[in-house]
């Protein structure tokens, strides 16, 4: 599997030799600029009418060489549809997208050649085997590697002769992951590249984007799984009603929400629970919630307080920072999550 | 900073990709039944009929109208028909979303699916063309290179026609109703079922201007090498005569390019 992704880091004839020379003059830009940038990215459906719907509203982030970057988010977050201008499937309403440098939108050709794309849904067609399928996409591309390679390294190697329409959701994920690294791109768009999966296949589509990125490839991924963005970004953003709320690494995100401690006291407890340095202290009933973001002096000092007053804490819970706490702060901010988890994403 | 990437290119050429497309589209064709029926079965007993439409009786007899019938037949079927459902299937199958997301381009898309319904249409014709010299007693055309003018023309204009009907086609299943109008106004009015002749002036403009009549009146040049009231033309006069068939396709290619840019979608509605 890595040896197959190392052959393309060395590189023999042409494709290799461009591919490091061009590494090598971008290098100052790339550190400086990010090989993904977008500023003030808008994109709006339906007209300027009342009508119409504002996906994305005034996004701005930078993608390094190399990295893993995630956007997440719930559904109609406006990860796909931010994703579309990236690839170069639409045009911002508003804003600038440069990938590699040029407007992937307007420099469709230039760009195009240098990156892969995975739909969040398939798109071939059903009645093609999977080699036919691959032989088609092979030849719209300037520089595939084997079509047989491709398909080995996401374990489809056996299933050559199978229509489509006949493939399992989670084997169609994967051939869709096939042809998206089929023309080796230096920037890889991954739509939730691993839902339908079984937890195995998963673990093996992360180890294959593990070794993506050890080559060198540059990935912008969207996930429902925070699992998956813990496990693979360097950096993510947390979108939600088309703006970032979050970004940074997930250390950093999930940092973002504070740490919580929370017990309950007696009934005929009269003292008042003591302030504590950087400490958020409510109260309700019996019940106290501390807010903190140094959990480990925050619970001394509550120890402290509780062994020195002599007081036991019942239902005493402590429970560090997560991404998915800060997920969850994101996504119950100003929606109840309910009916949300309906709606159809704008851009499915 | 891209000059690497200028050294990398010509791997493949252009046509390497309508090739790599049209011959997965060709594949797919064989695979469906009923565009297959509808493709290589339907024309033969239906143009059968043309022996006893007016254009028999002409010059040239029942192998010219033969001809030209299945002519027309082939590019509103084969190629239009065909081609609205397909386009249509690709789309809702977020094919050709995926395809931009690749290195082909719009053209280059249109052009690969295309292909096989135009090369279906290109075959029936050229079967057709055979048959007529050796059965019908079809003579050596008049002006060959009108017949391919007629060819390319026709077939530019109805693969155009199928993209902007494809456009205003939600589901394989509405196309066909969505086509009915390009499959049977072009058609009733391109003089093969009647004579041009005897409608009123601005209606024989009207038809005149249709996509399928230059074609039928292109090949009827190409093929009899007479004019629409019979008179015989010779090789000059017959280019002559030509000009405004041809101009009439190029108008609708014209058009047809600029609706199929101004309408098509590449994927479904939202």
């Amino acid at each position: 599997m890595s040896s197959a992704l190392g052959a393309d880091v060395t590189g023999t004839g042409d494709g290799g030799q461009g591919r490091i020379r061009s590494r090598a003059g971008m290098l100052v830009d790339m550190e400086d600029i990010g090989v993904i940038t977008v500023r003030d990215l808008r994109r709006r459906y339906g007209g300027m009418g009342s009508g119409g719907f504002d996906a994305v509203r005034g996004v701005t982030f930078s993608v390094r060489h190399g990295e893993l970057f995630a956007l997440l988010g719930t559904n109609g977050a406006g990860k796909t549809s931010t994703m579309e201008v990236l690839e170069g499937l639409a045009s911002p309403a508003q804003g600038t997208v440069r990938v590699l440098g040029r407007d992937p939108y307007r420099d469709r050709a230039a760009v195009r050649r240098r990156t892969g794309v995975m739909l969040q849904e398939g798109g071939f067609p059903p009645d093609l085997t999977v080699a036919e399928t691959g032989r088609m996409w092979a030849g719209t591309l300037t520089a595939p590697r084997p079509v047989a390679e491709a398909l080995a390294l996401v374990d489809l190697g056996h299933r050559t002769g199978v229509a489509v329409r006949s493939l399992s959701g989670g084997e169609r994920r994967r051939l869709d992951l096939a042809m998206a690294i089929l023309g080796r791109p230096e920037v890889l768009f991954l739509d939730e590249p691993t839902t339908g999966l079984d937890p195995q296949s998963r673990r093996r589509t992360w180890q294959l984007i593990r070794d993506l990125l050890a080559a060198g490839t540059t990935i912008v991924l969207t996930t429902h799984y925070l699992e998956e963005a813990a496990e693979l970004a360097d950096r993510l953003a947390i979108m939600h009603q088309g703006r970032i709320v979050r970004t940074g690494t997930p250390a950093e995100v999930a940092a973002s929400q504070p740490a919580r401690i929370s017990f309950e006291l007696p009934e005929d407890w009269r003292e008042p629970v003591p302030g504590m340095a950087g400490t958020a202290v409510s109260i309700t009933g019996r019940s106290v919630l501390l807010q903190t973001h140094d959990l480990q002096r925050t619970l001394s000092a509550l120890l402290a307080w509780a062994n020195a007053t002599n007081l036991e804490l019942t239902a005493l819970d402590a429970r560090s920072t997560s991404l998915e706490a800060a997920f969850q702060s994101v996504a119950s901010g100003s929606e109840p999550s309910g009916p949300d988890d309906n709606r159809q994403d704008v851009a499915a | 900073m891209n000059t690497a990437v200028v050294t990398m290119r010509g791997l493949n050429l252009p046509a390497h990709r309508i090739m790599a497309l049209a011959r997965a589209e060709g594949v797919l064709l064989r695979r469906n039944r009923t565009a297959l029926l509808t493709a290589v079965v339907l024309p033969a007993p239906v143009v059968y009929g043309f022996k006893m439409l007016p254009g028999a009786a002409g010059p040239g007899g029942a192998g010219a109208a033969f001809l030209i019938g299945l002519t027309a037949f082939a590019l509103l079927f084969a190629v239009y028909y065909n081609l609205v459902t397909t386009l249509v299937a690709r789309r809702e199958q977020l094919v050709l979303k995926r395809l931009r997301t690749g290195e082909t381009t719009d053209g280059e898309i249109l052009a690969g699916t295309a292909a096989p319904a135009v090369a279906v249409a290109w075959t029936q014709i050229a079967v057709a063309g055979v048959a007529a010299l050796a059965v019908s007693g079809l003579g050596r055309p008049a002006n060959a290179v009108l017949a391919l003018v007629a060819l390319a023309g026709g077939s530019v204009v109805f693969v155009l026609l199928a993209v902007v009907s494809a456009a205003v086609t939600r589901s394989v299943e509405v196309a066909q109703i969505t086509t009915l109008p390009v499959l049977i106004i072009p058609f009733a009015f391109s003089g093969l079922v009647f004579r041009l002749a005897m409608l009123p002036e601005p209606l024989r403009w009207v038809a005149d201007a249709l996509p399928l009549t230059p074609v039928a009146e292109l090949m009827r040049l190409a093929l009899t090498g007479t004019s629409e009231d019979g008179h015989h033309l010779g090789l000059t006069a017959s280019f002559t005569a030509a000009a405004v068939p041809v101009l009439v396709l190029a108008a609708w290619t014209l058009a047809g390019g600029w609706a199929a840019r101004r309408w098509f979608r590449w994927e479904p509605r939202r």
